[in-house]
């Protein structure tokens, strides 16, 4: 029952602000069309950064592919809506044109997720079996391929790029997800599943003794991450309506990765700051011109001296601040936090 | 009926026998110790019986099921449970969650129950929460069950090693070297607490210790390794006295 309130109330202040942000609600109080942009990527990047925390920092397997999956969610998602979109709609001609469209993507999305889940799984059997340094390479190979076979299915623009998207994705929707991730991340970890989890990044050999079966716990944290990663490149590609391969090279997959380093691995609220964080400077920086990446890495090498753990550790924003030594929820993985 | 049987169980790395045609049977609730000088291969006895080697030959029986070259993981889930040499806790996360982690092995929770929170899985989580503090308390830890495990201090890692494998149920409990690097009054404290742990869940015990005290002191057979094979099996006293276990450790005259 709490748990709905709480829904309906974060629905509903998504709604609200989505109302005021296109200046829709309140006549007069509108926000600058880049200022809004640059929210709504920081939005997608906390879906991103949440999910691949489930996988590098929980689970502990170093994971540089992240930016693969969210291609196929992208792309797969884009294709659906330029190609059914249409007959779509005809289908739900009874609904609203918002609920249709609404659908869709949702539809979108699924299919974005589903498919990212699938090659998260062909990825992740073989791939899993590695470990450390060589896990990091394989993800970082598979990444790549993934993005080198999309650019040559010219069905999806190959080069060129994949056009004429419908801009179905918005404020509230991306938030919305950024939401619905974090709630289900943050369940998996505090529940049994999420404690063998940690168990398996802290001492995989122990963890198996203790009669986890480590190779599908490892399989499915990481099918859910890329499914997740496939709802955000499906909420990227409907926001922009364009996309092209070189958005999702391993760049983007080391973006992401230095957002919840900087963060903190093993913290889901270090994910959302780190995302946050990475998506301000980058932006801000911008007046700095030719100096800005400069400044940039020299930022992420104070942070990384200064804070190597990240800016938040392996806690939660709440047991941060109260600052309590071996808090009720210190650790990753205590039940103990309420829902 | 004993509950492990290994018959000629051989384990070969390339051109090394660590473990060499072994018979070893293991009787209910019975405390079985199995010594030996440096590099006789306990170790890998132990390390072929939980599933984490495949022997190159033998059969290992449990419980009336053959269970040579299984994961490691279903073979606790079958009754197994260890230690290890060095420790191996899961140093971040708190005592409790420790031990959790080793009920979860019997747990019937899936992702979806856990994402939806539905009732079960929360009954679920309160039944472990509650077993596991109740086995905390057995094993004295119960006030650190919310420290994270690599500050506990070394006797009481070690005692929280064996809590958390009592956790997954075992019939069986291999325990190598728990003794390693306790001063006197630990490990007599920890002789009582092997021997109260078999009197209370039944289980039978293998103990791999260098500690000559405590395997003399608790175990009703020792079986004494060579080089991989078998030298002597007895009782404590008789294995004292055995001119080739001495030779053994000692060195021909």
């Amino acid at each position: 029952m709490k748990g709905l309130l709480t829904a309906l109330a974060v629905i509903g202040g998504l709604l609200l602000a989505n109302g005021i942000i296109s200046g829709r609600l309140v006549p007069g109080v509108s926000i600058s069309p880049y200022f809004l942009q640059v929210l709504c990527l920081a939005g997608i990047n906390i879906t991103l950064a949440v999910s691949l925390n489930l996988i590098n920092g929980f689970t502990g397997q170093f994971s540089i592919g992240h930016a693969g999956f969210m291609a196929i969610g992208a792309y797969a998602s884009a294709y659906f809506t330029v190609t059914f979109g249409e007959k779509f709609r005809q289908a739900l001609g009874f609904l609203p044109p918002p609920a249709q469209q609404s659908l869709l993507l949702l539809t979108g999305l699924a299919i974005g997720a589903f498919l990212a889940a699938i090659a998260g799984f062909i990825v992740g059997v073989p791939s899993l079996r590695l470990r450390g340094d060589y896990l990091a390479i394989v993800t970082l190979g598979f990444g790549e391929i993934i993005r080198v076979f999309i650019l040559n299915i010219d069905a999806v623009g190959g080069a060129r790029g994949f056009s004429g998207i419908p801009k179905l994705a918005n404020f509230f929707w991306i938030y919305a997800f950024a939401a619905l991730t974090i709630l289900i991340v943050y369940r998996i970890v505090h529940s049994s599943f999420g404690r063998t989890l940690i168990a398996i990044r802290e001492d995989e050999i122990a963890a198996e003794a203790m009669g986890v079966h480590t190779t599908r716990a490892k399989v499915i944290s990481f099918v859910v991450s890329s499914a997740l990663a496939g709802v955000a490149g499906g909420l990227f590609a409907h926001y922009l309506m364009y996309v092209h391969t070189n958005s999702f090279t391993f760049l983007k997959s080391f973006e992401i990765i230095i957002m919840i380093v900087i963060g903190g691995l093993g913290s889901i609220s270090g994910s959302v700051l780190g995302a946050v964080l990475f998506i301000s400077l980058t932006e801000g920086l911008r007046q700095f011109a030719q100096y800005r990446m400069i400044l940039f890495s020299l930022l992420l090498i104070v942070i990384m001296i200064v804070r190597p753990q990240g800016i938040l550790g392996h806690k939660e924003f709440v047991t941060f601040l109260t600052k309590r030594r071996r808090g009720i929820g210190g650790a990753p993985g205590s039940v103990s936090v309420g829902d | 009926m004993s509950v492990l049987e290994l018959s000629k169980v051989t384990m070969r790395f390339g051109g090394l026998v660590a473990v060499n045609e072994l018979d070893l049977r293991i009787a209910p609730r019975q405390l079985y110790g199995l010594i030996g000088p440096n590099g006789a291969g306990k170790t890998t006895v132990f390390n072929v019986i939980t599933g984490v080697y495949t022997p190159t030959s033998g059969q290992i029986v449990f419980q009336g099921d053959s269970i040579e070259g299984e994961r490691c993981g279903k073979i606790t889930r079958r009754g197994i449970a260890r230690t290890f040499q060095n420790i191996r806790l899961f140093a971040n996360m708190s005592v409790l969650d420790n031990v959790k982690v080793a009920f979860d092995c019997r747990q019937a929770t899936t992702l979806t129950t856990a994402v939806l929170r539905t009732p079960a899985h929360r009954e679920e989580e309160e039944r472990v929460d509650r077993e596991s503090r109740e086995l905390l308390k057995i094993f004295k830890l119960d006030h650190l069950a919310e420290e994270k495990a690599r500050n506990l201090p070394y006797g009481s890692q070690r005692r929280l090693e064996i809590a958390r494998a009592m956790a997954t149920a075992p019939r069986l409990l291999l325990l190598d070297e728990p003794a390693a690097g306790m001063n006197p009054q630990e490990s007599n404290e920890l002789m009582d607490l092997i021997r109260w742990i078999r009197d209370r869940f039944g289980m039978a015990v293998l103990l791999v210790e260098h500690n000559m005290k405590v395997v003399m002191g608790i175990c009703e057979t020792v079986h004494v390794l060579d080089y991989g094979s078998t030298i002597a099996i007895g009782k404590p006293a008789e294995i004292q006295r055995d001119p080739k276990v001495i030779e053994a450790y000692l060195g021909g005259a």
